[in-house]
């Protein structure tokens, strides 16, 4: 095959321009000498060189962007390290002032003259209504991906995905406000009803009121959490290999078999990943739960009475009427706070690291 | 376990583009067919068209008339599952599925059609593998991930992933393209193997490895870019490759054009 004379001709022609070729490095390298540095010149050796090799660069743009990146990322370590000792000086005195047992005491009174105070009832409900946040919200947002991404006609998944985007950017304070005002009515209807038919069931047990609770809380969080996972994980889906949707249908998969074959599988670890970012922003969220929250320092599973709290709502709260200890306390609750984020990635990440054969392999 | 294939003035579309027009070819069970052409001829497009994979992608679309051992595959009320799992087919890059491991590969398709219990599919696996010549290589670690396997295993795998629900026909689009010369030998070797129980139709741009596999050739071509593909000439191989009928065909394979 190929071996045609047409061709044999052509490869000819190719041939005497590299014996031409041959010739430069004598002429290359006597012009070196007169001008060494212009390697670049017309009617020069050309970038491939020729004659003796020059010597590396010792300063140039290459070394500067390196020092460059380097300085960026250290910079990294000492922002790190400045908030960590900053916010550890500060914990510690409030700390050693605290009566009560940080962890166990229910209350938060640390601009007593006998301050007391404890994280457990705030550590409980900002983990209860993250939790209940991501139980809501994953399940829809991956339902919303999966349809933008293998269901929806390409024009239709482009807008409401765009729309999706939309409602992530939407101030929190908007979703709190939304939330106390307006949500809360259809929520205290619907615990009202959760009361009188489940009430048997503790956690919609209670006399009321009901309306400002974990429940309320969770689902505005639900709701901001949405678009995140949403986006995060429908690129997850869309970036499934083609080739493998197909080994799927070729098989006789039916479009949803396909997806639990090649699509879920394969988006696995960005599933994990985008349900943890998810994760961060409820248990990292301030304002809306500040608002919507009944504010209360007890841990109970009830989730429709009034009452729960987390803590970076407390910090909202109670931020402007704080002491010295008071702020120590504060800042104490968020390292604890802090604490909860990091064991939650690091679980999120030996659940990845787990499947590293597999996932690896299908980088 | 093989069936006869009809294709009559089977013309498919991308969009507005018609990229075959009018093929008429009927593939005897138990035959390997070579189709050959150029780039863009094509060849694959009617590949896909015989199993119903062209449908799958946005816009595409198939005019015309394929039929298996007389039944129209195209028809309204026909199950285009069924269809896949009857036409099995095999893609140009090996194309296991990563997340899962050799053993779940090779089931994957049993699986699919419900297949649960452990012995039935541990026997089915067994099968599939010592029938893509690939059991004796990964017995010992049918728990480790197929993507972890050499490129010529990878398509021996997808080979054995694919004959394992034992479906009539196996369509290979371009299986060697991606491998080096000894892993396609040995998938040429298993081919001749296969069509003992199956009907075979495979795409290739090697025209060696045409002659060399296939009881029948189909030559496909295009005016220019553009125009849709065409069949020039389907004959026996040996008659392609000797002493072809038309004029293009012999252009063709001396390697005057394409």
């Amino acid at each position: 095959m190929g071996e045609t004379p047409h061709r044999s001709a052509d490869a000819g022609t190719g041939g005497t321009r590299v014996t031409e070729g041959h010739q430069w490095p004598a002429g290359a390298s006597a012009r070196m000498a007169e001008a060494p540095v212009s390697v670049r010149t017309p009617g020069g050796p050309g970038l491939g060189g020729g004659g003796a090799l020059p010597t590396a660069r010792r300063f140039g743009a290459e070394r500067a962007f390196r020092g460059l990146t380097l300085a960026a990322g250290g910079f990294v370590l000492v922002v790190i390290a400045a908030i960590a000792i900053f916010l550890i000086a500060k914990a510690v005195p409030a700390l050693q002032a605290n009566t009560e047992n940080f962890w166990t005491f229910e209350g938060w009174f640390p601009n007593d003259a006998e301050p007391k105070f404890g994280i457990g009832a705030l550590a409980f409900g900002t983990v209860l209504t993250a939790t209940l946040a991501l139980l809501v919200a994953v399940p829809i947002a991956l339902g919303i991906a999966l349809y933008l991404s293998h269901y929806a006609p390409r024009r239709v998944g482009t807008s409401l995905g765009f729309l999706i985007d939309l409602l992530a950017a939407v101030p929190s304070v908007v979703f709190g406000l939304w939330g106390r005002e307006i949500f809360l009515n259809p929520v205290r209807d619907f615990s009202a009803w959760l009361n009188t038919y489940f009430g048997w069931i503790p956690i919609f047990g209670g006399d009321g009121p009901f309306g400002r609770s974990i429940l309320l809380g969770s689902l505005v969080l639900a709701i901001m959490v949405l678009p995140i996972v949403t986006s995060l994980s429908r690129e997850v889906f869309l970036q499934t290999p083609t080739a493998n949707e197909e080994a799927a249908l070729a098989l006789g998969a039916t479009r949803w078999e396909m997806i639990r074959t090649a699509v879920l599988p394969y988006g696995r670890p960005g599933i994990i990943a985008a349900v943890m970012l998810g994760l961060g922003r409820a248990l990292g969220e301030t304002i809306a739960l500040a608002m919507t929250l009944g504010i209360t320092f007890n841990i109970s599973f009830n989730l429709i009475e009034n009452g729960g709290n987390s803590i970076a709502a407390n910090i909202a709260n109670t931020f402007g009427e704080a002491n010295e200890t008071g702020r120590g306390a504060l800042i104490a609750s968020g390292l604890v706070l802090f604490a909860i984020t990091l064991i939650v990635n690091i679980t999120a990440r030996a659940i990845i690291y787990r499947r590293r054969e597999f996932t690896e392999s299908a980088a | 376990m093989a069936k006869r294939i009809d294709a009559t003035n089977v013309t498919a579309y991308y969009g507005a583009f018609k990229a075959i027009e009018n093929i008429n070819l009927t593939v005897e069970p138990k035959t390997v067919t070579a189709l050959i052409g150029p780039s863009g001829c094509g060849k694959s497009t009617f590949l896909r068209s015989i199993n119903r994979m062209h449908e799958v992608l946005p816009g595409a679309r198939v005019e015309g008339n394929l039929t298996i051992d007389g039944q129209d595959i195209y028809d309204r009320d026909v199950d285009v599952t069924a269809v896949r799992r009857m036409i099995g087919m095999v893609f140009q890059r090996p194309n296991p599925f990563p997340t899962m491991s050799i053993y779940e590969n090779v089931v994957a398709g049993l699986r699919l059609n419900g297949v649960r219990r452990k012995s039935i599919l541990d026997e089915a696996a067994e099968k599939a593998l010592r029938s893509a010549n690939l059991w004796d290589e990964v017995k010992d670690r049918l728990g480790k991930p197929g993507a972890g396997l050499s490129g010529g295993q990878q398509q021996r795998l997808c080979i054995a992933r694919t004959i394992a629900v034992e479906p009539q026909v196996v369509l290979m689009d371009e299986p060697c393209s991606a491998l080096d010369p000894i892993s396609t030998l040995a998938i040429e070797d298993l081919m001749f193997q296969l069509k003992d129980k199956f009907t075979i139709i495979i795409v290739t741009h090697n025209m060696q490895q045409a002659a060399r596999v296939s009881d029948r050739t189909a030559f496909f071509s295009i005016e220019k870019t553009g125009d849709p593909g065409r069949l020039i000439e389907y004959d026996n191989t040996q008659k392609i490759f000797s002493n072809p009928g038309q004029k293009k065909t012999e252009d063709y394979i001396t390697g005057r054009f394409g």
